[in-house]
């Protein structure tokens, strides 16, 4: 009887959705503005701020996946809206549809871990005051729903600079500390030369109508040229967000100085809002797609990737590795969208939709892991006050919650079976194999190589996670004060634990995700992959080409592993002894002879020295005080961003000629300006 | 029905699991013979497991669970995969459950828990084959996957009973590109499972070592389940090797009768002599390489693989 209730509740919710899917929405993004104000009336108080507001945050969180998952479950029609708010004949206008529902599943999804945990993590005393912070984070927050949600360009931009703005002040919160100030007006800069990137791209899209609601472009048949200009300025401005290379500087200065929930939201969620532009624009809005498109995001994608996964092997500060790890997966997330219009060009559609929601997925299981890994990196840093890899290690005794959870989200990232960062990058491997059927003759013998990149990187996400966990948790103390430290107190655990149980969901139910990418790709391509009907399986294309089980994969390691506990135990012994550790014939072994950071990435140094810019002091057999130090750099920063920064300064000092200083020299100014434009105007 | 389909697993899963260490104790035995010494009777890895279970565990003092476990993680991962491959029969339950992209993925899984393990209690030696071992992964695994898209390109397929019986459909040809895809698949093999050019799995020299480093803190029972696990780990190896380019023998859908599962044991044990025999032979002509060659071999698989794929691209087939 009861479960006929329930029925009908769940009918009644739908049919809500159904109606006022997209109103919902919008009133839980406003209430996020209000959770922030009222943080306003309380500025210092940690306890109303951290204990009743982030959680509330966190409820919304829920709410927003919750009405976004019933809406990709039940597959509606788009919803539209058109606010009382903006410019006068210039309304904001809103969209629900089953691209911006994916994408704010995603934000719910992981903006409730991350919330629960920031309950947990801000405290009074560190930079900007509680109640600010609170402010800040939820205008974030809702303005990057506000930015999936948005169905014209103006009310985008609007939102996509609150979002730009909103973090920057995040980024920025302990401002007394140079470096991040530095950061800060880095992550500004890039976050505004995107913006300038998208307006223009925008520009190119409205095709000489002026109308910029996404529905007046979709209809706007632009040239050829104008489309491919439109998509190269759309993936500056959006790559310059997510952070492909050779975009990414400010990723890992930013990501670093941000308090740890900040990090997270950042590299979780706002990254995958760039994505989703990008898929909004080359998906939705262009009605074509040329295959060199496709070409130009694989190569991207691929080399992001790989430059990302190289990088973070070789950092020895927990978050700078992180910040380069997330280049990594928007790496494979592009190479994901440049198979997609690979084989939607080619009229492929079926392969198109496996690459899709590969992408769409990898996004989803990106924002979740990479959440977590962050957040446990802010638990690490409040109970040690340590960011370098070389002063950690050993945690997993002295904080068993934080490294138990953060092994799943290691696991999860490194694209092990059977958790979540597996799946993405089997159907993307797998929408790979399907390239030779291009019919383009050169590509389709490059493109195979693409897959032994992705095969080299996820492997090299591996070694970076072994690194990343290895150096943190395990191991001895490499500093006698880490005996004491702290775990997560239980809000911290409740964001963890939420986060991790994602990882393991997803890994071991793909189908779930599945399904709702099926829904994405069925609107944008018209073609789903292949949804077995059990949801045991995971076969995209057909069982007999390739199929995959997480569950009874688990379920399988699971048995076996206590079957086998238990044959030891009954047919042998359980006798056990502690003892010190072997010490190879030599008696002193210190916590200082464990690979350090700089060693484990010593291999990677090796292969790929040409990758970076390397300074190496090593120590004389004659030193007294032998140090050794290494710094290591980007080769962009050098190649690219220099030159750059020196026109723009010999191009300053040239106008700057202009600048007598005395007031009849700009009255003459003025005078000929004026005498100029009269001309035009006769 | 089923019923018999999962006898027929369970048959498949104990047989590997039980001759694994003989198919080890077997090569050890011809590399034995090679090197003109007196080899140790075939069951010796037997006796080794006997004497290990029976001793008690000494475990470092501040080992965490995740040490503890990884045994029987390694063991599980490697007996999972082992219900996966298809060895004896394709038709069976567990062969769906992963194809050969995710077998590898698997096997990562593995490695990734025992270099964990290594580096565990925080000793020098451990988390230097830790940091070694994951290198060698990620070196092999792009060359592993191009040989897998050779063997998807002539059969449509990753998943390893499909491939079988694609290749069984057509007995009498060899695409040209699949030799070159098998010597790939064999210096991998080498390279994966720790034995000479790039490990040495009898050297009792910690500077050199990858495997034995990582396993140096466990002793009695979690050795013996890491050594049993690195044994089946080879198996797998060969039986993976087996199903891409020797899938003879092999019971495929609708002709697994019993008569046929007896063939099907007789033909694997044939090539298992075979195939260790052979690895013997590679690995007393070899000699072990500098740990920073190790690129080098695996980038000439990795070139091999490709090869392969580019000459069955261009003859068009």
């Amino acid at each position: 009887m009861s479960w006929i209730a329930h029925c009908s509740e769940m009918n009644n919710l739908t049919s809500i959705v159904a109606l006022h899917g997209l109103h919902l929405l919008l009133c839980l993004a406003v209430l996020w503005i209000v959770l922030g104000l009222a943080g306003m009336l309380q500025t210092r108080s940690t306890r109303f701020v951290a204990h009743f507001l982030f959680p509330l945050g966190a409820i919304v969180c829920l709410g927003v996946a919750i009405l976004a998952g019933i809406f990709l479950a039940t597959g509606h029609s788009p919803q539209i809206a058109i606010l009382p708010l903006g410019l006068p004949n210039l309304p904001f206008h809103a969209r629900l549809d089953t691209l911006s529902g994916f994408f704010l599943l995603l934000i719910g999804l992981a903006g409730a871990g991350i919330s629960i945990f920031a309950a947990g993590y801000f405290r009074s005393g560190e930079g900007t005051a509680p109640g600010l912070l609170c402010l800040e984070y939820h205008v974030f927050l809702a303005s990057m729903a506000l930015v999936i949600l948005a169905d014209d360009a103006y009310f985008f931009m609007v939102a996509w600079e609150t979002m730009a703005l909103s973090s920057y002040f995040l980024v920025t919160a302990q401002h007394r500390i140079a470096e991040i100030r530095r950061a800060g007006f880095l992550y500004l800069l890039m976050a505004h030369v995107g913006a300038l990137c998208l307006l223009l791209s925008f520009g190119a899209l409205q095709g000489g109508r002026w109308q910029f609601t996404f529905d007046a472009m979709r209809s706007s048949s632009i040239t050829p040229f104008w489309a491919s200009a439109a998509f190269l300025l759309a993936l500056l401005g959006f790559g310059a967000k997510a952070g492909l290379v050779p975009l990414h500087v400010w990723l890992p200065e930013a990501h670093p100085a941000a308090p740890s929930p900040v990090s997270a939201m950042m590299s979780g969620l706002m990254l995958s809002t760039a994505v989703y532009g990008m898929l909004r624009i080359s998906f939705d809005i262009l009605h074509i797609r040329y295959w060199w498109w496709g070409a130009v995001l694989l190569g991207v994608g691929l080399f992001s990737a790989l430059f990302g996964a190289i990088f973070a092997a070789v950092q020895t500060d927990m978050k700078r590795l992180l910040a380069y790890s997330s280049i990594e997966n928007i790496g494979i997330i592009f190479t994901g969208i440049g198979l997609a219009v690979l084989f939607d060009a080619a009229h492929l559609p079926l392969f198109a939709a496996l690459a899709l929601s590969a992408a769409l997925i990898h996004t989803l299981n990106h924002s979740i892991f990479k959440s977590l890994l962050f957040l446990a990196t802010g638990s690490v840093l409040h109970a040690t006050n340590q960011r370098s890899l070389g002063k950690l290690g050993g945690l997993i005794r002295s904080m068993p919650w934080v490294a138990t959870l953060a092994l799943v989200g290691t696991l999860a990232i490194a694209g092990l079976p059977p958790l979540n960062g597996f799946v993405s990058e089997w159907l993307l491997l797998q929408s790979f194999l399907y390239t030779p059927q291009l019919p383009h003759a050169f590509l389709n013998m490059l493109i195979p190589l693409g897959a032994a990149v992705l095969a080299l990187t996820a492997a090299l996400a591996a070694y970076v996670m072994v690194k990343f966990y290895g150096v943190i948790f395990l191991g001895q103390h490499r500093e006698p004060s880490l005996v004491h430290a702290q775990d997560a107190d239980w809000l911290e655990r409740i964001g963890l634990a939420w986060l991790a149980l994602g990882c393991i969901v997803i890994g071991v139910v793909p189908q779930l995700v599945l399904r709702a990418a099926g829904t994405v790709t069925g609107t944008l391509l018209g073609q789903r992959v292949n949804l077995s009907s059990s949801f045991l399986w995971l076969a995209p294309i057909a069982t007999k080409q390739a199929s995959y089980s997480g569950l009874l994969l688990l379920a399988g390691l699971v048995v076996v592993v206590v079957i086998t506990f238990v044959i030891v135990r009954v047919l042998a012994h359980g006798r056990l002894r502690r003892t010190v550790p072997w010490d190879c014939g030599y008696p002193w072994q210190t916590s200082r002879m464990q690979d350090t950071a700089e060693g484990f990435g010593q291999p990677i140094r090796h292969m790929f020295g040409s990758f970076f810019a390397m300074e190496v002091e090593l120590p004389s057999p004659t030193d007294t005080a032998p140090r050794y130090r290494i710094h290591i750099e980007d080769r962009i920063w050098r190649a690219l961003y220099l030159p750059i920064a020196r026109a723009v300064q010999g191009l300053a000092s040239w106008v700057g000629l202009l600048q007598g200083g005395r007031l009849p020299i700009y009255l003459l100014y003025s005078f000929l300006t004026l005498i100029a434009l009269l001309g035009f105007v006769l | 029905m089923s019923a018999i389909t999962m006898v027929r697993q369970f048959g498949e899963v104990l047989l590997a699991i039980a001759i694994a260490p003989l198919f080890a104790g077997w090569i050890a035995q011809c590399r034995a013979w090679l090197q003109s010494r007196t080899a140790p009777p075939l069951i010796q890895p037997y006796r080794m497991l006997r004497k290990l279970f029976s001793k008690d565990v000494a475990l470092a003092a501040d080992a965490s669970p995740l040490f503890r476990v990884t045994p029987y993680i390694l063991f599980g991962t490697m007996v999972l995969a082992a219900a996966i491959i298809p060895s004896i029969a394709t038709d069976l339950p567990f062969a769906r459950v992963a194809d050969a992209i995710a077998l590898i993925g698997l096997f990562a899984t593995a490695r990734v828990f025992q270099s964990l393990a290594a580096m565990d209690i925080g000793t020098a030696f451990g988390t230097m084959g830790a940091r070694r071992d994951m290198m060698i992964g990620f070196l092999a695994e792009p060359a592993l996957l191009m040989v897998l898209f050779n063997a998807f390109l002539l059969s449509g397929s990753t998943a390893l009973p499909s491939v079988v019986e694609a290749s069984t459909a057509h007995p009498f040809f060899v695409d040209p590109s699949l030799i070159f895809a098998a010597v790939a698949f064999v210096m991998i093999l080498l390279a994966e499972n720790a034995r000479i050019p790039i490990d040495n799995p009898t050297t009792h020299l910690e500077l050199t070592m990858i495997h034995e480093a990582m396993a140096l803190e466990y002793s009695a029972r979690h050795l013996a389940l890491v050594e049993w696990a690195a044994d089946l780990k080879l198996f797998n190896y060969a039986c993976i090797g087996f199903a891409l380019f020797l899938p003879r023998g092999i019971a495929t859908h609708g002709k697994d009768g019993t008569a046929a599962l007896g063939i099907a044991v007789l033909a694997l044990l044939i090539k298992l002599i075979l195939a260790g025999a052979a690895l013997a032979l590679i690995e007393a002509l070899s000699a072990k390489l500098r740990i920073f060659r190790a690129p080098e071999y695996l980038a000439m698989a990795f070139l091999l693989a490709v090869l392969g794929l580019l000459v069955h691209l261009l003859l068009g087939t």
